[in-house]
């Protein structure tokens, strides 16, 4: 959608609703949302598409949202991202916003590209900062750029509306603050659930693999460790302080373990009370994935790696000497 | 089966060195190869055809050095493929870059089952393969790890690898699947293959081909500008041991994880 045809105003948020719950990663962008909105004169709405809800849409309101936009349909049920897509670009012909941000989850990083294809704009892949241009009032959109230990920054100058994706955990959640706001139910026609995608089944596993998002405390191994017998050390240690073991991508690209405990820019991003690295260099990828972490350790042979850059403490040494050492001094701790 | 691979040549990224000073990727003296989940996407495109015959297409958006790309992936056993390639096409992103491979497969036509790999290792958009099949106005479905398709049916079920487990889906055909890794094994190239991709041709495809003009292309057709390059902040105080400092380090770190309530 060209600019200049279109009087567009607003942030829309694409809320994410999972197993009928809203997902914390909607909370952070409302309240981002309500940063960007304040600074244009803007309001907030929130999208939320779901067959059932067991939270109030209502809860959004204290997180910045003046209006949520609720729209329920048993074609909802599961993700759909043909429907998903249809509906995202149906709300944005309706409603106009001028940015819309999603949550850069495998459900965004889906339907939202196909939405920005079918209005015909521009969209920003797993942001890592958006703030308005002062000069142009445009959004701004930060993410590590292609291939070197820098960020662009992104502008979509000449469409409407401006779109990015954020992946969950990269803004806090707001405080709660006392707002009104009011739930709408926008006119969507039958036919957007008319579908050439259909699910068939849904299987959960809540396995070993549990979400290393939630843990207070993270262990990651790279390629650094030689050899994938190694991540045992790191599960150890993983294990002593109740954490989750993560990985960098080129232990993921080798199969030493799996993919979801990706950390980076193609994984996960983390934001532990602790983060703790072993045996990876820092590539700027890796470091968008878990540089808000509370405290990072990091541990690498080589003294210049990047990683020891946004460390709060650095220990330069072999690995395989100072794993060990760290896992039996802390076992020592524990006992 | 008509079957297309949509492939992106990457730097090597082993390879990549950074300039210290300006802080760009050093281009020069660094490899360059298919995109590693191009070649899941590949391999499992040879897979269909194993299984239900027919032809693989493969498609590249690049500079003319591509053409290594896609030779490539004809010694790994593609029947042909195309280099879209043109001096207009630069800069695109992924808005642009899907504009020209929806138009090229719409041009050629009658594609059963499009594969692109999930994302490329130096963008990371994972974009490029939804936004094709939007603009294709076909089905698709991204992060793919298992995919059987039912010609007489008319239909394709996959594996959705997702946050809380895996979505099985049926998608109508044609349709548009990007893969992960754990999709299969790319094979390795044989001689005869390597022999034969040498002197295979490479199908070339420019702007005026698909009758798109230079301002609906490249960095003039793109919605995205890169309007700034920086370096990120660092507003960290390391404390750095090695040595025979690494003790108090390991001291530091406990202290830190009492301090953190871990401990």
């Amino acid at each position: 959608m060209y600019r200049h045809m279109f009087k567009t105003s607003g942030v829309l948020v694409c809320g994410e609703v999972r197993a009928q719950s809203i997902h914390s990663v909607t909370m952070e962008l409302v309240g981002k949302a309500r940063e960007l909105a304040d600074k244009k004169g803007f309001d907030v709405s929130c999208l939320l598409f779901c067959s059932e809800l067991k939270d109030r849409p209502e809860s959004l309101f204290g997180y910045g949202a003046d209006r949520v936009l609720l729209v329920k349909h048993d074609k909802l049920r599961y993700f759909n991202q043909d429907i998903a897509a249809k509906l995202l670009s149906h709300i944005i012909g309706q409603y106009l916003p001028e940015i819309v941000i999603a949550p850069a989850t495998t459900s965004g990083r889906t339907y939202l590209p196909a939405a920005a294809a079918m209005v015909h704009t521009g969209l920003t892949a797993d942001c890592t900062g958006l703030d308005i241009d002062p000069a142009s009032g445009l959004l701004l959109q930060t993410r590590p750029a292609i291939g070197g230990n820098v960020m662009a920054t992104i502008k979509t100058p000449d469409y409407v509306p401006q779109m990015a994706t954020v992946r969950p955990k990269t803004f806090r959640i707001p405080q709660i603050s006392h707002r009104n706001g009011y739930v709408e139910v926008p006119d969507i026609p039958e036919e957007i659930f008319n579908s050439r995608v259909e699910v068939l089944e849904m299987e959960y596993s809540y396995g070993e693999d549990a979400n290393i998002q939630d843990k207070e405390v993270v262990i990651s191994g790279g390629k650094g460790l030689k050899k994938p017998e190694n991540f045992a050390m790191i599960k150890e240690l993983a294990d002593l302080l109740g954490g989750g073991v993560g990985a960098s991508r080129p232990t993921v690209e080798a199969k030493w373990i799996s993919y979801p405990h990706q950390v980076g820019l193609s994984g996960k991003v983390v934001s532990p009370k602790l983060y703790l690295a072993a045996g990876i260099s820092g590539a700027v990828q890796h470091l968008a994935g878990m540089q808000t972490a509370h405290k990072i350790v990091a541990v690498n042979k080589d003294p210049d790696a990047p990683i020891f850059k946004v460390a709060d403490v650095a220990l330069c040494g072999d690995l395989t000497d100072i794993l060990p050492r760290l896992i039996s001094r802390i076992r020592k701790e524990v006992n | 089966m008509k079957i297309a691979v949509l492939v992106k040549q990457v730097p090597d990224s082993d390879e990549v060195k950074m300039d210290p000073e300006k802080g760009t990727m050093i281009r020069e003296g660094t490899g360059s190869i298919v995109n590693p989940l191009d070649l899941n996407a590949l391999e499992a495109a040879l897979a269909l055809r194993k299984e239900h015959g027919g032809t693989v297409s493969v498609f590249s958006m690049g500079p003319p050095q591509t053409e290594i790309a896609l030779r490539e992936t004809l010694a790994l056993g593609a029947d042909d493929a195309y280099l879209i390639s043109d001096k207009y096409f630069a800069g695109a992103d992924s808005w642009a870059t899907s504009l020209v491979l929806s138009r090229t497969l719409e041009k050629l036509g009658g594609f059963d089952i499009i594969f692109a790999g999930e994302k490329a290792t130096d963008g990371e958009t994972g974009q490029v393969g939804p936004e094709v099949a939007a603009m294709l106005k076909i089905p698709f479905a991204t992060y793919v790890s298992v995919a059987r398709v039912d010609i007489a049916g008319g239909y394709a079920d996959v594996k959705r690898t997702v946050e809380d487990g895996y979505e099985i889906q049926r998608l109508a055909l044609p349709c548009l699947l990007t893969v992960l890794n754990d999709m299969n094994e790319p094979g390795m190239p044989t001689l005869s293959g390597k022999k034969a991709a040498r002197r295979a041709e490479i199908k070339k495809i420019n702007a005026s081909d698909l009758e798109l003009s230079p301002e609906d292309v490249g960095l003039a057709g793109s919605p995205t500008r890169v309007v700034k390059i920086d370096r990120p902040k660092v507003s960290r105080q390391t404390e750095f041991y090695k040595g025979r400092d690494l003790d108090r380090g390991i001291e530091r770190v406990v202290e830190i994880l009492r301090e953190l309530a871990v401990l």
